[in-house]
Formats: C-alpha cells, structure tokens, sequence
C-alpha cells in the first residue's frame, strides 16, 4: 500500500513538472483528439507491402487498404471487402460481389476493375499469388461490384490464398497503383481500408502517422482477427520506431507512449512488476524458430549428418537461452504450428532427442568426414545470434568443426542466397523464425522440395514435392489432413531443417488501451485509448 | 565521444631540463607515469595471465542465466548464462589486444606516410589532400560503414578503427619532419649527397618518436572506447569473442534488470583507458616539453 | 581576404572528390546486397535478380558512379532504395535535432569548460586545478551509452523529472518542451567535449600567463580578472576554436550513439540504419554531407581567427 501511494505521489509530480515546464499549445493539441502512440516492432522503411515481405510493411498495409477475404481466429477465411460469393459447381468458376460503401481515400468508389489489378500485382510477387495465378483462366469484371474467377482446375486454396493473414497479402490498391510494375515500388498510398497514411508526417526511421478515414463503413460483424468489422475507435495511431529496446522501455513506462508491440522477452520482468502496464501475449501462434542447413553443400548435403545434427537440438537449450522466461515459450515437434488444424505427431523423434551422446552415436554413423560447418550468425538479430551460438555449441560437443561467422542481416539475406561451396561466399547453415501463420500448411516455402524455386538450403525431395501439389489440389479437410502429415513426414526424414521450438512475444501497454485484437498480425483497429 | 580522444593539446608545464636530471628522477617528478604506468601494468597482467584461471568465458549455461554476482559467479552471468567475470578477465586481453594494435598500426603507417609526405614535395600535396578526405569523414561513421560492409572480424575492427586515426598521425609526423629539415645538420647530410631512406632513417625518424609514443597512448585509449562504442552500435568484433564492449552491448537490454553484465565491463574498460591516458600525459610532459605543444 | 577565401573553397573541391569516391567504392566493393535485404524473407533468387536489376545495381560500377557524380552536380543526392524518397529529403526531415543538439552541445561546453580551463590555469596547482585535470581525463574514459543509460535512470524514471527520449522542435511545440527534451543528450554528449575544451583551455591559458606582456599587465597593477579576460583568454582563443572546429567532427560521432540512446529523430540513426540496410545512396549522401559540413566549419574556423587575433591576416 505503501508503494502504491509513493508511486502516486510520483505520478503527480511526473503530471506536475510538465505542466509547469510544458507549452500550453502542446497539451491543448493532444486532448483535442484521441491519438494511440506506438512502439512497432520495426522502422517502416517502405511503404510497398506487395513489393516487400517485410512485416511491418504488411501492418502499415492492414492500416490504410483492405481486403477482399480476411483471416479470422479461427485461421478460417471470411468476406471482408466481399459481401456475397458463388462457387459453381465443378469449382471452376468464383463469383465474387463487393459489398456497399467501399470508397478510396481520394473519393471514388472501389470497382471490380481496381480489385482485379491488384490481385495481378500480387499474383506476381507472392509465393502463394503465383501458385493460385498458374490455375486462372481469367479474371473479370462483367460489373463494377462483380468478379469472376475462372479456373483450369479446381483448387483448394483460392479463398485461402486471397484471404492470406501475412507477407504478401493481397491488399486491394485503385487501378492505377496497381498497375505499377509489381518490382518497383508504387508512389501512391490510397487504400480503402479504415486508416489514411498521411505522407507529410512521414519521417522514415522515426515516425509514421495514420489518420482516421472517416468515410469507412466496417462490416457489422465483432473484429476476429483480420475479418470482421475494422472500427477505428481513435482519430490517430503514431508510429514512433526505438532502435534501443531499453528506452522504448522507459518511455512506456513514462507514459510518453501507449503501446510496444514488441519488447524483448527479457524486459517482462521489469515491465509486468509496473501496475500501469499490462503484458500480454496477442499472437496465439507465436514464431518457430529455424536452424537451416544448406543441402547443397557437405556435409549438410547428407541427410544423416543433417539429422544427427537435429537430434542435438534440445529445444529446452535455446528457448531458454535465447527467449528466457518459460511462459513465452513452448517445445513443438510438428512442423506446423502446434494449436494449428494441421499439427501432428509424425517423424518428429528425430527432433525431439535433443540428447548429445545419441547425436554423436548418429553422426558416427553417417560418414560425416571432419568438413567444418559454416554457421552464419546475425548480430544485429538477438534472437538469432543466440540460436548461432548455441548451435555452434552443440555441434561442437558431437563432434563436428564449427566456424561461427559474424556479420548482420543485410549481409546475411545476401549470403545465403549463394549456392556456391563455402570457399567462393557459400555457407552451411543459418538460423530464422517464420511467424506460426506463415508455416501454417504445406504451401509455406519454408517447407519446399524442389531445389529450382525452393528456399534458401534448397532441399530436395520429389515425394515431398508431390505430397505438397496434392495438398494445393485438396478439397476435403481429411484429404488435407492426410497430406499434411505426409509432408512432415519427408521433412523429418530427409531433415529438411531443425525447428527450435515456438515462443511468443507479448505486447505491453498501458492499461488505458482497450479493444486490443488476437492475431498473429498486430491490427489497430478496435483499439481505444481511454 | 571516442573516437578522436586525442586531445590535441599543449601542456607548457614547467619541466626540468632533460638534461640536468637522470630519467629516473624525471620520472619521479611526474607521478602521472607511475601511477598510469602501474594500473595499466595490471591490467596487462590481468589480461595476459588471468584467462588461465577462470572459467571459460563462452560456456553457454542457459538454466543459469542473469544470476547476480554472488558465490559461484563472482560478476553474475549474462542472458546466455556465461560466467561475466570470465568474460570480463578475457576482455582485458582482447581490448588491450585492440588498444595495442590500433596504436601501433596507425603510428606505423602514419610514421612512414607522414615522412614521405613531409619530405617529398611532389607527393605532400596528394598525400595531404587524401589525409584532408579521410579526416572529414566522422570516424565512428567510417568505421561502422567499413565494419559492416566488410564483415566483423577482430582484424577489420582493427583497421576500421586506424583508418581514421592514420591521418592525424601523419599531420604530426609531418609538421616534425618539415621542422627538423630546415635543420642545419639535415640540410648538411643533403648537400653531402646521403641517400634519402638514409636521411629519413638517421635524421628525421629519431626526432619523431618521442612525439609517436605520446600519440600511440591516446591513440590506444581511443581504440579502446571505439571498440566499445562500436559494439554497442551493433558493428563491432563478432560477439562470440568476449571484448568489454560486447560484454556490454550484449547487456544492454539488460541494464536495469541485471545491471552488473555493464557494470563490471565499464570499470575495467574506464580503469584501463584512465591509465593509458595518465600514462600518455605523463610521457608528454616528461619526452620532450617541447614536442609537447605541437601536439 | 575574398581571394583566400576562394582559394580555400575551391581547394575543397578535390577533397570531396576524394571522399566521394572512396564512399563509393567502399560500399560497392563490400558485400551485402540491398536487393536481397528488400526481397526479404519469401523470395527466390530469381526475385532478387530482379530487384537487382530494377535498382540499376548490375550495371558497370563505372557506370553508377558517373552517374551519381552527374547527380551530385546538380545537387542531387540519389533516391533512398528503401524509402524511395530522395536523400536530400531525408537529410532535410532530420537534421534540426541533429543541428539542435550539436548546437546545445557546443554551447554548454564552452559556457562549462572555457571557465573551468581558465580557472584550473590561474590557480595551476591547487585543488581546483587537479579536480579540472582528474575531470578531463576521466571525461574520455566512459563510453556515451553507459553516461546516457544511468541519466535515464536516474533522472526519468526514479525522480521522474525529465522525458526518457523524443525530441520537440522549438518552432512547433515551444521553447519549454525542447529544452525538456533536450537537457539529457546535451549533457551526455558535452562530457567528452567539456574534458577536451577544459584541457585546451587551461593549456593555452598557461600558455599565455608566461608571456611577457601579461607580466607587464600585472606589474603594472591591473587586476587579476582583466588580466585573465582581456589578456589571457582573449589570446588563447585561436587554439581553442581550433579545437572545437576539429571537435565536430567527435561530436558527430557521439550524435550517432546519443540520438540512439535517446531515440532522437536525426542524422545519426538515419545513417546507421541505412548501413544496416545497405541503403547505398543514403549512406554514400550522408558520408559526404558530414565531410561537406566539417570542411565548411573548419573554413569558417580559419576565418575567424581574424577575429580573435588582429595579427592574422589572410
């Protein structure tokens, strides 16, 4: 009781000196309207989320466009901007209408036309864009609220693929924007979704503001995740981007802004101890982290070095290591994420060793002849340096050679984009995180067979690769089910890469901030600040 | 900040006359060099013997981390659960490494520079327009761009860090080297046809290096808080290697919540540089009064 | 005085050549590709080929560096590859705070340490004059972001008296809120400089209280403070602005890690995000506008010894 009334009497002092030290004009300005200040989880450098893949260009994107199917919780795809759809019989053609009252920012209406565009544009770039655009037939627009989707073959995934939750998504954009070449950047921000993007607040690297749109009609449905009604409860959502986690910190605590949506794990301790703030997990999915090998070259060209390698991999050693505190984490053995329809139990033993003396026996046994693994650790990424290190340990103790190479991000996208052997720029293994809903299903690159248009590590598999075009052709849950397992099971089998397990970042915020949405992607809609 | 630690400074304190004194009574009479020359000796000490008896200081030990310092973990451990204190012994060794090396290769290469420079008239204007060029650029800038472009190794923090350190050190070989050939007995050598390396050798080298060992203190002292600056900006030595500035870096999320990981590092890393620096002044004054306040 | 003048300026063109090139170069030559970090996650080597390609980045170096020497001629810093907005934009968005602050910087520090020099000279060898000493050493011996942690501490968040980070413009939210947010990173910043000045001071102070003429001025019975003002710190001058001008170029460097540490809105962070990124063209303008400004205060440096000593005459 006593602290409370200290920390009150600090409070008041805290309201006191700005007061007495503050300009009138600054204060007047901020009760005049309601404003959600931020911490995003990065600098939004780019303002294209069908040119980049970057998250929080997919959230600035959530912010200003909308979207023609949307994601609920339950990972089931809603109509959003959609208002009725038909599918014929023979599943080869989709009709979609738009629902009434969608204006873009500078006035006119949406059209068919617009819609059509965009999702051109991202059926350029998007992995799951181009597999859906190989069924097309055509697209068209026989009235400015209708389109009709034809294909060449049914296909499981259509309200799947334009309803995608994360990176790309396929944000509807007018006509002319959606023209841009998809590889260059599109100098326009109009969308039609519940926020504006004022491009004179702009200041890349620091701030980003939104303002209301105050011609958006939500849908009446309550807001789940992306579906449903996307109300704006506040007139402004300011974006203003810490690169120092411990003053981001410091200045929630301050009060100085409302929300940081994503404080290091370790700050929780001091964060969840402050009775203004609350901590919270918002994303039920969370992100699995990946140890990547690369097939290419030895030893990781071979799949029992690769799989000895796995069965070191305690996932308990690098979520405690990197993510801390137990309750931000959880062990996963299935390739999708756990608590996703399609988790399950088969193959996993490899990965759930996790014992040294049975990863040396393995690697004894696989011929694996003393070629020193290059291990690429990203600096700049705390998470992923850690995971890098701890590997480097492991690998150690079973008895391989280890070079742990340093350098940051940037050079490491560019690294492992090289198929070469380690000697002209190569590599043997790096290590990520896939948010939970971009590995939700057998469609996530991350899980490619096929070494000509795979992923980084270029695995190759043609079983898996079969297991995965027949899982795109599905109709029926069960047959996706079955699927599903069949691909773990080659991922297992040939080990593919190590997963390291699922941990969950928490968002903080002041208790003043209501309405926040569960969802793997931050939304600022139905959020208020009272 | 660090970086351009040197301070470029005169210091016309009333010193004895070289000569009247034996050095031992000059050094007597300049306290600065004792006690700079003996904090820095610990710290060598340390640096050199003391990684033989302390735990290994990259040990992951996740189930242990963030401990405060108590009983098995003298400074506590970190968020990977390694032991801070040895890391910190093992980061005298690797700062001190840094330190040693930065000063010794930009004196190196300034001294050669700086002589060519000073004494050849074609080149002293190229030369000096390059030196101009590289002293523009803000040094931290320099060295985070060079860092990061080329990849983090000891070796390219090493010579992130004397690329921009070489030029002032070739101003000041420079301003000696213009000073000291207008000398009689240099203008003599000439006009009796000695060679030029021999010139350079006999005449002009000796003459810079009292003025050298005072700038290669500052110049270490520098390194080292560039170092740790360069860790903390994310572009320093690759962090498996324990340097104080990564033991710091590393521990910076954690300040509030586990202060010691900072702490420890930033005593050891202020002691050392506080010691090269009294050494530096120390030297100064008692090299050469003289030489003393070109610098 | 105008022909020096000219002749200073237009011996400055080589050097940003200089500089130019060897930016260019640096970056080119390294590795790290901004298309792959722009690709981002998703994409496919055939993407970042593509990327590469629409960024002109496969062209002959050669190539791209005639073609940003074209662009410099006119004043043309390049296009962010991120951002997509031109780099003399950005550098316009964030250069009040850094301007600000180098200016609150220099200001504190000469209004600290001219006095604190002068005094530890006058009275060389007493206590004051050691504690200047210790001070001066000690100031280049703690590294910035451990200064700045412990202020925010300290003073944010235990006795709640000042903002944890941020910066206000003085010409849209008023003097109040910019000086609050300001105090802080000055003072973080100054410690380094104020060590530095101090010595210069004291040194060149010393320096001149052995001159002739300050003997006679003392002899002749003027007090000790016009003796101080007008003879000593008057004549000690020149070096001390010598030293502040070569000060900028420190002091950008510590803007880098301060504006971190105080999430300021400036040209340091701009440009350490932009070499985490690869964003060529921000880095290759930044680089060069830095060196732009530190030759241009050293010119102006030059120039103002006319001021402070009537002997020098260009």
């Amino acid at each position: 009781m006593l602290s409370w009334t200290k920390r009150k009497f600090l409070t008041a002092a805290a309201v006191a000196i700005p007061l007495a030290l503050g300009s009138f004009g600054a204060i007047g300005e901020a009760a005049a309207e309601k404003v959600l200040r931020v911490i995003p989880h990065a600098d939004l450098k780019n303002l294209d989320p069908i040119w980049t893949t970057a998250y929080i260009s997919r959230n600035h994107g959530y912010l200003i466009y909308d979207t023609l199917f949307a994601m609920d919780e339950n990972f089931k795809p809603q109509p959003q901007m959609v208002d009725t759809w038909t599918k014929s019989d023979d599943g080869l053609t989709w009709t979609f209408k738009l629902r009434d009252g969608l204006k873009w920012h500078d006035g006119p209406d949406v059209t068919a036309e617009d819609c059509i565009a965009s999702l051109q544009r991202w059926g350029k770039r998007d992995g799951m864009g181009q597999a859906l655009f190989e069924v097309v037939e055509s697209l068209s627009a026989p009235d400015a609220k209708t389109i009709v989707m034809k294909l060449k073959q049914p296909y499981g995934l259509v309200l799947e693929s334009i309803g995608k939750i994360s990176s790309n998504v396929p944000f509807m954009m007018p006509k002319r924007m959606a023209e841009t070449d998809p590889f260059k950047q599109i100098e326009e921000h109009i969308g039609s979704g519940p926020f504006m993007f004022s491009k004179e607040d702009w200041v890349p690297g620091s701030k980003v503001v939104y303002k209301k749109n105050p011609n958006y009609v939500p849908r009446s449905e309550p807001a789940s995740a992306a579906a449903g009604g996307k109300v704006a409860k506040v007139d402004r959502v300011e974006w203003t981007y810490f690169p120092d986690q411990t003053t981001a910190m410091n200045a929630l605590i301050s009060g100085e802004v409302d929300y940081f949506e994503a404080p290091a794990n370790d700050l929780m301790p001091i964060l969840s101890a402050n009775q203004d703030i609350t901590v919270e997990i918002n994303d039920p999915l969370g992100n699995i982290g990946f140890a990547r090998f690369n097939h290419l070259l030895p030893p990781f060209d071979n799949a029992k070095v690769r799989r000895a390698a796995i069965m070191a991999m305690k996932q308990e050693d690098y979520l405690a290591g990197a993510v801390g505190d137990q309750q931000f984490w959880k062990t996963c053995y299935s390739v999708f994420p756990c608590g996703t329809p399609l988790d399950n139990d088969v193959g996993s033993d490899v990965m759930k060793t996790g014992d040294i003396d049975k990863a040396k026996a393995a690697l004894a046994d696989s011929g694996y002849d003393g070629t020193p693994v290059v291990i690429m650790q990203p600096t700049d990424v705390p998470i992923l340096s850690a995971f890098s290190l701890i590997t480097a340990e492991k690998l150690r103790k079973i008895g391989m050679k280890v070079d742990v190479q340093a350098m940051d991000w940037s050079t490491l996208t560019s690294r492992r984009a090289k198929r070469e052997p380690v000697a002209e720029g190569g590599w043997n293994m790096f290590h990520t995180w896939w948010i939970g809903a971009d590995v939700i299903d057998p469609m996530a690159i991350a899980f490619s067979g096929n070494p000509a248009k795979g992923w980084f590590g270029w695995p190759e598999d043609a079983e898996l690769e079969k297991a995965r075009t027949a899982f795109a052709a599905a109709t029926t849950v069960e047959a996706k089910k079955e699927l599903g397992m069949k691909v773990q099971e080659r991922l297992w089998a040939i080990g593919a890469s190590g997963q390291l397990g699922q941990f969950f970042t928490p968002v903080a915020y002041r208790n003043n901030v209501k309405g926040l949405i569960k969802s793997p992607v931050q939304f600022f809609w139905n959020m208020s600040v009272e | 900040m660090s970086v351009d630690a040197n301070p470029q400074v005169a210091e016309p304190e009333a010193v004895p006359a070289k000569a009247e004194l034996s050095q031992w009574a000059i050094i007597r009479s300049h306290p600065s060099i004792i006690i700079g020359g003996i904090l820095l000796g610990i710290m060598i000490l340390i640096g050199v013997i003391g990684p033989l008896f302390t735990a290994d200081p990259i040990a992951l030990n996740p189930i242990k981390r963030l401990k405060p310092p108590q009983g098995e973990f003298l400074f506590g451990t970190d968020f990977l659960g390694r032991d801070v204190f040895a890391r910190v012994v093992h980061g005298a060794r690797i700062s001190l490494v840094v330190g040693l090396a930065v000063s010794g290769i930009a004196v190196f290469i300034g001294l050669i520079v700086g002589m060519i420079s000073g004494y050849i008239r074609v080149l002293d204007a190229i030369i000096m327009r390059i030196m101009d060029g590289l002293m523009s650029i803000p040094a931290i800038l320099l060295a985070i761009a060079l860092i990061s472009l080329s990849g983090a190794t000891l070796t390219t923090v090493v010579i992130a860090i004397v690329v921009p350190e070489v030029p002032r050190v070739v101003r000041l070989v420079r301003s000696v080297v213009l000073t000291v050939r207008e000398e009689p007995y240099v203008e003599a050598a000439i006009a009796a046809g000695t060679k030029l390396p021999l010139i350079l050798y006999r005449h002009i080298l000796p003459n810079t290096i009292a003025p050298m060992i005072v700038q290669a203190t500052y110049i270490c002292g520098s390194a080292m808080l560039t170092e740790s600056i360069l860790g903390f900006l994310g572009a320093g030595i690759p962090p498996e290697i324990p340097s104080w500035g990564n033991i710091m870096a590393e521990g910076r999320t954690y300040f509030q919540l586990s202060p010691w990981i900072i702490f420890y590092p930033g005593i050891a890393l202020a002691v050392t540089v506080l010691s090269v620096n009294i050494l530096g002044d120390g030297l100064r004054d008692t090299l050469d009064p003289r030489i003393a306040r070109k610098m | 005085m105008l022909g020096y003048v000219i002749r200073r300026v237009l011996a400055t063109i080589p050097v940003m050549v200089i500089v130019a090139a060897f930016v260019f170069l640096m970056l080119r030559l390294s590795p790290g590709d901004p298309a792959s970090v722009i690709a981002g996650d998703y994409a496919t080597a055939e993407d970042i080929a593509r990327i590469r390609e629409q960024l002109g980045l496969n062209e002959p170096i050669l190539v791209q560096f005639t073609k940003w020497i074209g662009g410099l001629a006119q004043g043309d810093l390049g296009t962010s590859i991120f951002t997509n907005l031109p780099v003399t934009t950005l550098i316009a968005q964030r250069i009040e705070p850094t301007i600000m602050l180098t200016l609150t910087t220099i200001i504190f520090t000469v209004l600290v340490a001219v006095p604190l020099g002068t005094i530890a000279a006058w009275k060389a060898g007493s206590w004051i004059d050691r504690a200047v000493m210790v001070f001066s050493v000690a100031g280049f011996s703690v590294p910035v972001f451990v200064l700045g942690y412990i202020l925010i501490y300290v003073i944010s968040i235990k006795l709640q008296w000042l903002p944890v980070q941020g910066y206000r413009s003085m010409f849209e939210h008023g003097v109040g809120p910019f000086l609050r947010h300001i105090i802080m990173p000055t003072l973080t910043l100054s410690v380094i400089f104020i060590a530095l000045i101090a010595r210069m001071t004291r040194a060149s102070v010393m320096e001149v209280l052995q001159e002739d003429y300050v003997r006679t001025a003392r002899a002749k019975g003027q007090s000790e403070l016009k003796v101080l003002l007008s003879h000593a710190l008057r004549n000690a001058a020149v070096p001390i602005v010598t030293v502040i001008g070569i000060g900028i170029a420190l002091l950008i460097g510590g803007v880098v890690v301060t504006e971190s540490v105080y999430n300021i809105p400036g040209l340091g962070r701009l440009v350490l995000d932009a070499v985490l990124a690869r964003d060529y063209p921000i880095i290759q303008g930044l680089i060069l506008f830095f060196s732009f400004i530190y030759i241009l205060i050293n010119l102006l440096i030059d120039l103002s010894y006319t001021l402070f000593d009537p002997r020098i005459r260009y």
